[in-house]
């Protein structure tokens, strides 16, 4: 797994729980070290062990971890990039969503061996949305719900999320947009700054 | 020309576009141009009243630009705030004289979305714009990432090697450091001297007070050595009890001879661990090497040993210069 996305779970449990739980973190995944590099690349067991450990370390459950991880990742100041490279994806939360299956593409231009699992976005009647998750690492669809009910907020847009895992192995996150304009949403200036 | 279906198909496919009579006189602007200039008035304006034709040169008026229909042609925008710009001309194909020139920021997109505070609506939806400007963002991070992976992993690398080359205990020189220097010198033929130092009654420290005197007495030697040579001096611990000085730019073996015996004398006296006295003493051997003498450096290393011992034999805490003739000189 990507150097990005163990360091991202770093970030946040550092942040969130404090250096001191990311250390016991480590330990007990039996890691061997306790600082991710974002542009190095670890082995794919990594994650999945470093995920179960903090659940057990901070007491909470996985599934509610997971989408705060998403929260996160788009609501912190420090990774305001992340933010920013979202809302490129489109000028209304509609566009965004529709921007989604590219999702991957654009990580990989960014960071070439970045791989994001595959999300394909099925349109139903009446401003329903269902986001399909196929990713090796069960989990990346509670992080998108994290993300997506900040960024539906940063648009804006009044979401209502729902997330389940299919008899088949995937994941869904289905999207109900009640209000694309729902409220003034955060400014985004195309040339801000780089932070 | 309000209501002109082609100009709301132009403002849509290229919002940055002019439409120009023969005679140089704007009769419309896209959307994103008028941005440029919020409160100007565009229309009635001359062409070139706003903006110069940077290349090619010879384009002066409309009526040069058309004979360069679709090819690429530098544009400024005069005023302020200036930008240059990239534009492609083309005919309208009603008959009329008017041309339609488009225009674009070319490769300076991100100071042009900064100046001119524009937005994806700015742009058509088929522009590549928007992606070159995630590409920018994106890039710009995952390098600025990369940047500082790579110089942690030089500040680490430097540890290391400072690492490699020092005694842990001492903080002086190792032997590899040693052998670095030692070649080097003797690679560019300079002068210098070589001073090989064993510790006497040093074992009798370490067996009567145990190792961690042992380490403090090491410690406190190095500290005098140290003291007692220039900061361009090489000193490494090379053994239990063993160091080697490498001195550049000697003048007079009366030079080596004070430094050995300020050495001897300074390590003499007792040096306090814990309360208790550890009295040591040091034998050394020197081999002085001229500018332009070739030399090896194992052959070096041997001779100042062959003075040591001379030192040694001769009843210890003394020096030993080596004559070069194997006939040393016991002071």
């Amino acid at each position: 797994m990507h150097g990005l996305i163990n360091r991202s779970v770093q970030n946040f449990v550092c942040d969130t729980f404090g250096k001191d739980v990311w250390l016991q973190v480590t330990q007990r995944a039996d890691l061997g070290f306790s600082e991710f590099e974002a542009m190095l690349s670890y082995k794919d067991d990594i994650t999945p062990r470093l995920l179960d450990s903090m659940a057990a370390v901070t007491h909470r459950s996985l599934t509610d971890l997971l989408e705060d991880i998403g929260t996160y990742l788009v609501s912190t100041p420090k990774l305001e990039g992340v933010r920013r490279l979202l809302r490129f994806g489109g000028v209304n939360f509609e566009e965004f969503l529709q921007s989604l299956d590219d999702l991957p593409d654009r990580a990989k231009l960014a960071v070439s061996d970045l791989d994001l699992p595959r999300m394909e976005l099925d349109e139903k009647p009446d401003g329903q949305f269902d986001l399909i998750c196929q990713s090796p690492v069960p989990g990346f669809g509670l992080v998108m719900t994290g993300v997506l009910r900040v960024i539906a907020d940063d648009y804006g847009a009044l979401v209502v999320l729902d997330h389940e895992t299919t008899a088949d192995g995937f994941e869904r996150v289905s999207i109900t947009l009640i209000d694309t304009d729902f409220a003034e949403g955060r400014q985004f200036e195309l040339g801000a700054p780089i932070i | 020309m309000k209501g002109d279906p082609d100009l709301n198909m132009l403002d849509v496919l290229c919002p940055m576009h002019l439409v120009v009579r023969n005679d140089g006189r704007i009769v419309h602007v896209g959307p994103t141009v008028q941005k440029l200039r919020p409160d100007m008035t565009w229309i009635g304006a001359h062409f070139f009243e706003h903006f110069d034709v940077k290349r090619p040169k010879s384009v002066q008026s409309i009526t040069d630009m058309r004979r360069k229909v679709g090819t690429k042609i530098h544009l400024a925008l005069r005023g302020d705030p200036s930008s240059d710009l990239k534009a492609v001309l083309v005919p309208r194909s009603d008959g009329a004289d008017d041309v339609v020139i488009n225009l674009s920021f070319g490769i300076s997109i991100l100071d042009g979305v900064r100046t001119y505070g524009l937005s994806n609506a700015d742009f058509a939806a088929t522009d590549l714009a928007i992606e070159m400007l995630y590409l920018i963002e994106a890039k710009s991070a995952a390098m600025d990432s990369s940047r500082q992976l790579n110089l942690k992993l030089q500040g680490a690398k430097i540890a290391a090697e400072e690492q490699a080359f020092t005694d842990t205990l001492t903080g002086l020189k190792n032997r590899r450091a040693m052998d670095h220097v030692l070649a080097r010198l003797v690679s560019r033929k300079l002068g210098f001297a070589v001073m090989q130092i064993d510790l006497d009654y040093f074992k009798a420290v370490n067996d009567t007070l145990g190792h961690a005197a042992g380490d403090h007495v090491l410690q406190a030697v190095a500290q005098i050595m140290v003291e007692e040579t220039r900061a361009a001096d090489t000193i490494a611990r090379v053994g239990g009890d063993e160091f080697t000085l490498i001195l550049p730019e000697i003048e007079a073996q009366q030079t080596l001879l004070n430094v050995g015996e300020r050495l001897i004398e300074r390590l003499e006296k007792p040096i306090l661990f814990q309360g208790k006295e550890c009295r040591i003493s040091a034998s050394i051997g020197t081999v002085w090497i001229r500018e332009n003498q070739n030399v090896v450096p194992k052959d070096i290393l041997s001779d100042a040993d062959i003075a040591l011992y001379q030192s040694k034999n001769a009843g210890r805490a003394r020096q030993t210069i080596f004559d070069g003739r194997r006939r040393p000189l016991v002071s």
